[in-house]
């Protein structure tokens, strides 16, 4: 008993210690506080954190903004959305920071972006997909910095209109994301090729794909395309399952999101071949912008961008920029910063958005190939994501009124 | 026909690395009662380990020597892990040991990420098994082939072993009557160390043997977690050939309902394992527990008191300096704090009828979400004022209880808790598929409190009166004559009947208010987060609260309280640092060891200890 309660003393006093020596914050810099999901999504959220610290170096080199420095806070949330609403607050309310940033779930954008509104704070979401943040729950608080679903959607359903193929079977993963995936690429392709037909829906659960139950089940429908939303653990048994029992033969595939590094690297020699996706060929760039961020970023790190460098990367250029476009912290001078800013990213200029707060970064599409035993894009595209949004009008019914 | 062979043939190869992984935690449940929920990270394990021995070992003899070397290496840290975490452990109230295991997930998630890095692998195809053959016509894999054909080999061997071996009889008659097995000689910890073993290989082996089918990441752990607790409990905890034909069963079953009802993906093998439960209670091939195995184990409970007045004054001068916490602290230290009342109430929740009761339920979480979805549609859908939607949280968390309390009923123990985790995994799947009115994963957001509530701070009185009012309310309930009945049900059924309780319907009234009361934890939970999602509805949300209570002391009035608030704060400093689940599993792992009667229990025990120095209390 007596060896018990002196191992809890030391524990206890090993415990105070430790948060005795925790650095407190530098206290003349703008602080943003950056929320993600690093160790439950630790293969996305590791080369956006990257992609930020070296954007956060450009900018203070070059003297900060407001003649501070930038400063992030990371904080995980456990990837729990109420975890993630606590943290904010403490960030915004404890830390001194002047607006939020972050999350790649679109779950935990979502609970940020209503309490940013109750709050009146403002928050960048610069990963999350889901339409709705801009759109049906969209608030006076809330930027979007990414290509959404619909339009990474929309510019797929374009590339598969024009192949002529007439039946679809679509697979995607059973929650929301895959629903507005499935919903964004029918509804764009049916407007430009009425005549399309889905004939079959599948709808494995996330990341528990039966992957050969599912290739059967397309099969039998016998599409002349497919369109596929799984990622991660899915995707590399979909893939294999389907290409194992001839699914992917003579059939157009469109995948989405399938070309960023961070989903077709793991499938090294056995990436799809053939599909068209989405995704960011890092390793094809010859000059410009695009090519001067992938150089620094390999110079500093030595390993390769993944798209959550790119849009860290971007997220830190769009802060610096509105804060400075802005002149001050508080929220209603931010937001002023934010509508309407035109920032110089990698993928050119990028424009927020007036009438939903959307951001006009694109994304690349191309076709997907293997190349020295690995999985990579060719001949794409960056396609603006301007293009790719609904008329202002549709738009405005789609945000609540303020 | 054709393609009904190749379905059927797809589905009976998918079953070759559930039945393993299931048959490793069936073994290990069945002699050592232990539930073990590390067995998913075993079986992650097993795949990383086997991924990283195929790329040195070349060719058809590499391939499958890996895998049994996979199965070898993680059986051997199944046996670190029980002598280091479980083996001190033993003598601990039942089902303690679960919370050990839960530490074990933590520690190893991070130590797989600091060795084979973030980003998923892809296992190597079978060598001479890449192609496929077609079986009237349809294609099938060749590894599939060889999967289905090595499965019953697996099944004959453990039979044999099991049946036919000393060793065997020694696990029979363990499973069986430990008790007796060690009054007859035998090292029950040699025979636990060695089922242990047993069973993490085979967990290894199933997460090796699946690489050709898939790949190896960092959330295949929880991902199978679900899949073989519902394979064990279908096929009777304990039963080899049970969990064969549960594994077949529900995996020919998923292959059939992806093809015909392509959205069942998600909830048919809970339908069917709520089914095989209310017509086989003890799952296809199970016996009957054996009566006295569950409830209480150890020496006999002390009565409980009511607390002297001197704990009494303590804890007025808690709760006065709690409520002028907002006038001394900063603002973030209210929402901590709401956030640790909130917690604490569903704690205290599960711990009346966990600790009161002795009815474990892995799906305590359905009445949390139930109650905060309960109010969050109310306000999305009739806009209800938030003080009506509030009430009927705690009252619609209520009848999910009351529904849920008597199906489950029926059963007792760990088919109980797992009838529990069954159904709340149905709620759960209800509310992630229906979008359209739930939102599905994207929730219901914008679901903030009345303007005179938004403040923080007076949102944090609010959750005083009712959080700290239902902790406390919920105590008072112990000391009633309900209570008493409630601990007669849990400590004898023959005597408390004998006496003229209704223990059935006592243990439903309280199921049923210890909903209700979750419900209100959910009530304030989701208008202090102005959001609700599915999380808050999963099976990680109700091994939460379980935790806690068990680490607080699952014999003791506090435990619950005490659990949830160390461990919310223990969270949220401790997240701040790079590898906080390593720190946080292994925190969790010595407090485990230091106090295994909780921390409560070991502090009550420790005063016990100094006031009656030499005394009759003194055991350790």
């Amino acid at each position: 008993m007596n060896i018990t309660r002196r191992w809890l003393l030391a524990g206890v006093t090993a415990l105070f210690a430790f948060g005795a020596g925790s650095v407190t914050a530098q206290e003349d810099s703008i602080k943003i506080g950056e929320i993600n999901h690093y160790k439950r999504m630790a293969a996305f959220a590791g080369p956006y954190k990257l992609g930020i610290e070296l954007a956060l170096a450009e900018v203070n080199d070059a003297g900060g903004v407001l003649g501070k420095n930038l400063e992030f806070i990371f904080r995980d949330d456990q990837g729990k959305p109420g975890e993630a609403v606590k943290i904010a607050e403490e960030l915004m309310t404890r830390d001194g920071a002047v607006m939020l940033t972050g999350t790649i779930l679109s779950n935990i954008g979502l609970a940020i972006s209503s309490l940013a509104a109750e709050k009146g704070y403002v928050y960048l979401a610069s990963e999350p997909l889901a339409d709705s943040i801009v759109w049906e729950k969209g608030n006076e608080y809330t930027f979007r910095l990414r290509a959404s679903t619909f339009m990474q959607a929309s510019m797929l359903a374009e590339q598969a209109a024009a192949s002529g193929a007439k039946t679809y079977a679509t697979i995607a993963p059973n929650y929301a994301y895959g629903k507005d995936a499935v919903a964004a690429f029918k509804k764009a392709l049916l407007a430009l090729q009425p005549d399309a037909e889905f004939v079959t829906e599948q709808w494995p659960a996330l990341f528990k794909i039966d992957a050969g139950a599912e290739v059967q089940a397309i099969e039998r429908a016998k599409p002349d395309a497919i369109y596929n939303v799984t990622f991660g653990g899915d995707l590399a048994k979909f893939v294999r399952e389907g290409t194992t029992r001839g699914l992917f033969e003579g059939r157009k595939v469109y995948g989405l999101l399938t070309g960023e590094p961070e989903y077709i690297d793991p499938l090294k020699d056995e990436a799809p071949e053939g599909w068209t996706v989405t995704g960011y060929p890092w390793y094809d760039f010859t000059d410009g912008s695009n090519k001067a961020f992938v150089d620094a970023y390999l110079a500093e790190y030595g390993e390769r961008p993944g798209i959550g460098s790119l849009v860290g990367y971007m997220t830190v250029q769009s802060i610096a920029a509105a804060i400075t476009r802005a002149g001050a912290t508080d929220a209603d001078s931010l937001i002023k910063g934010f509508k309407g800013l035109d920032v110089e990213t990698p993928v050119g200029k990028i424009h927020f958005r007036e009438q939903d707060h959307q951001a006009t970064m694109g994304a690349f599409v191309g076709t997907t190939a293997i190349k020295d035993g690995a999985g990579i894009m060719v001949d794409w595209e960056y396609k603006d994501g301007a293009d790719y949004l609904p008329s202002d009008e549709e738009v405005a019914k789609l945000r609540p009124s303020k | 026909m054709g393609l009904f062979v190749a379905q059927l043939l797809t589905g009976l190869a998918n079953a070759a690395a559930l039945f393993l992984v299931a048959s490793g935690l069936s073994l290990i449940f069945g002699v050592t009662r232990i539930v073990n929920f590390s067995h998913g990270s075993f079986y992650m394990l097993g795949a990383f380990i086997g991924y990283s021995l195929m790329q040195v070992l070349p060719g058809a003899i590499g391939f499958w020597g890996s895998i049994l070397l996979a199965g070898l290496a993680v059986g051997l840290i199944g046996v670190v892990v029980e002598l280091l975490v479980l083996r001190p452990v033993y003598k601990a109230p039942e089902l303690f040991q679960l919370v050990a295991t839960f530490g074990v997930i933590l520690v190893i998630q991070d130590l797989a990420l600091m060795i084979w890095g973030a980003e998923d692998v892809l296992g190597p195809r079978a060598p001479g098994l890449k192609g496929i053959v077609r079986i009237m016509g349809e294609p099938v894999p060749k590894f599939d082939l060889a999967l289905i054909a090595i499965t019953p080999f697996v099944l004959f061997a453990l039979w044999y072993l099991i049946s036919r071996t000393r060793v065997g009889v020694l696990v029979r008659a363990a499973t069986q009557d430990r008790e007796m097995v060690g009054a007859l000689g035998v090292n029950q910890s040699w025979l636990f160390t060695g089922v242990f073993f047993l069973g993490a290989a085979l967990a290894g082996l199933g997460g090796a043997i699946q690489l050709p089918k898939g790949g190896a990441d960092l959330l295949m752990d929880f991902n199978i977690l679900a899949s073989i607790f519902v394979v064990v409990v279908i096929g009777g905890m304990g039963s080899l050939p049970g969990a064969y034909i549960a594994a077949v069963l529900i995996s020919v079953l998923n292959v059939f309902g992806v093809a015909y009802i392509p959205q069942s993906t998600l909830v048919l093998m809970f339908v069917v394992m709520a089914v095989v439960l209310t017509v086989r209670p003890y799952g296809l091939l199970g016996r009957e527990e054996v009566a006295g195995e569950h409830g209480q184990v150890g020496e006999p409970d002390k009565p409980i008191k009511p607390a002297g007045w001197m704990a009494r004054i303590i804890v007025l001068i808690f709760l006065v300096a709690l409520g002028f916490l907002p006038f001394v602290a900063e603002p973030f230290f209210t929402i901590l704090a709401t956030d640790v009342i909130v917690f604490c109430l569903f704690a205290a929740s599960l711990h009346f009828i966990l600790g009161l009761g002795g009815l474990v339920s892995f799906g305590h979480a359905a009445y949390f979400g139930g109650g905060a979805y309960v109010a969050a549609l109310l306000v999305n859908y009739a806009n209800s004022p938030m003080e009506l939607a509030f009430l009927l949280a705690p009252i619609g968390a209520g009848l999910l209880a009351v529904i849920i309390g008597w199906l489950c009923l029926r059963l007792s123990g760990v088919y109980f808790a797992m009838l529990t985790l069954a159904l709340a995994q149905l709620v759960w799947s209800l509310v992630f598929q229906w979008d359209e009115f739930t939102g599905g994963d994207d929730g219901l957001v914008d679901i903030w409190p009345s303007a005179y509530l938004s403040d923080s701070t007076a949102y944090f009185y609010f959750t005083m009166v009712f959080g700290i009012g239902g902790i406390l309310l919920l105590r008072h309930m112990a000391h009633t004559p309900f209570g008493y009945a409630l601990r007669a049900s849990r400590d004898s059924v023959r005597q408390a009947e004998a006496t003229g309780i209704n223990t059935k319907r006592v243990q439903w009234v309280a199921f049923s208010i210890a909903g209700a009361f979750a419900g209100l934890a959910g009530g304030l939970f989701v208008f202090s987060k102005g959001s609700i999602f599915p999380v808050e509805l999963e099976i990680a949300k109700s091994f939460d609260g379980l935790i806690v209570v068990f680490l607080g002391g699952v014999k003791t009035l506090s435990g619950g309280v005490v659990g949830a608030a160390a461990l919310t704060l223990v969270q949220d400093y401790i997240t701040r640092f790079e590898y906080w689940r390593l720190a946080l599993g292994l925190l969790i792992i010595a407090v485990v060891i230091i106090a295994p009667k909780g921390i409560v229990g070991s502090i009550n025990a420790l005063f016990r200890y100094r006031f009656t120095r030499g005394g009759d209390e003194v055991k350790e």
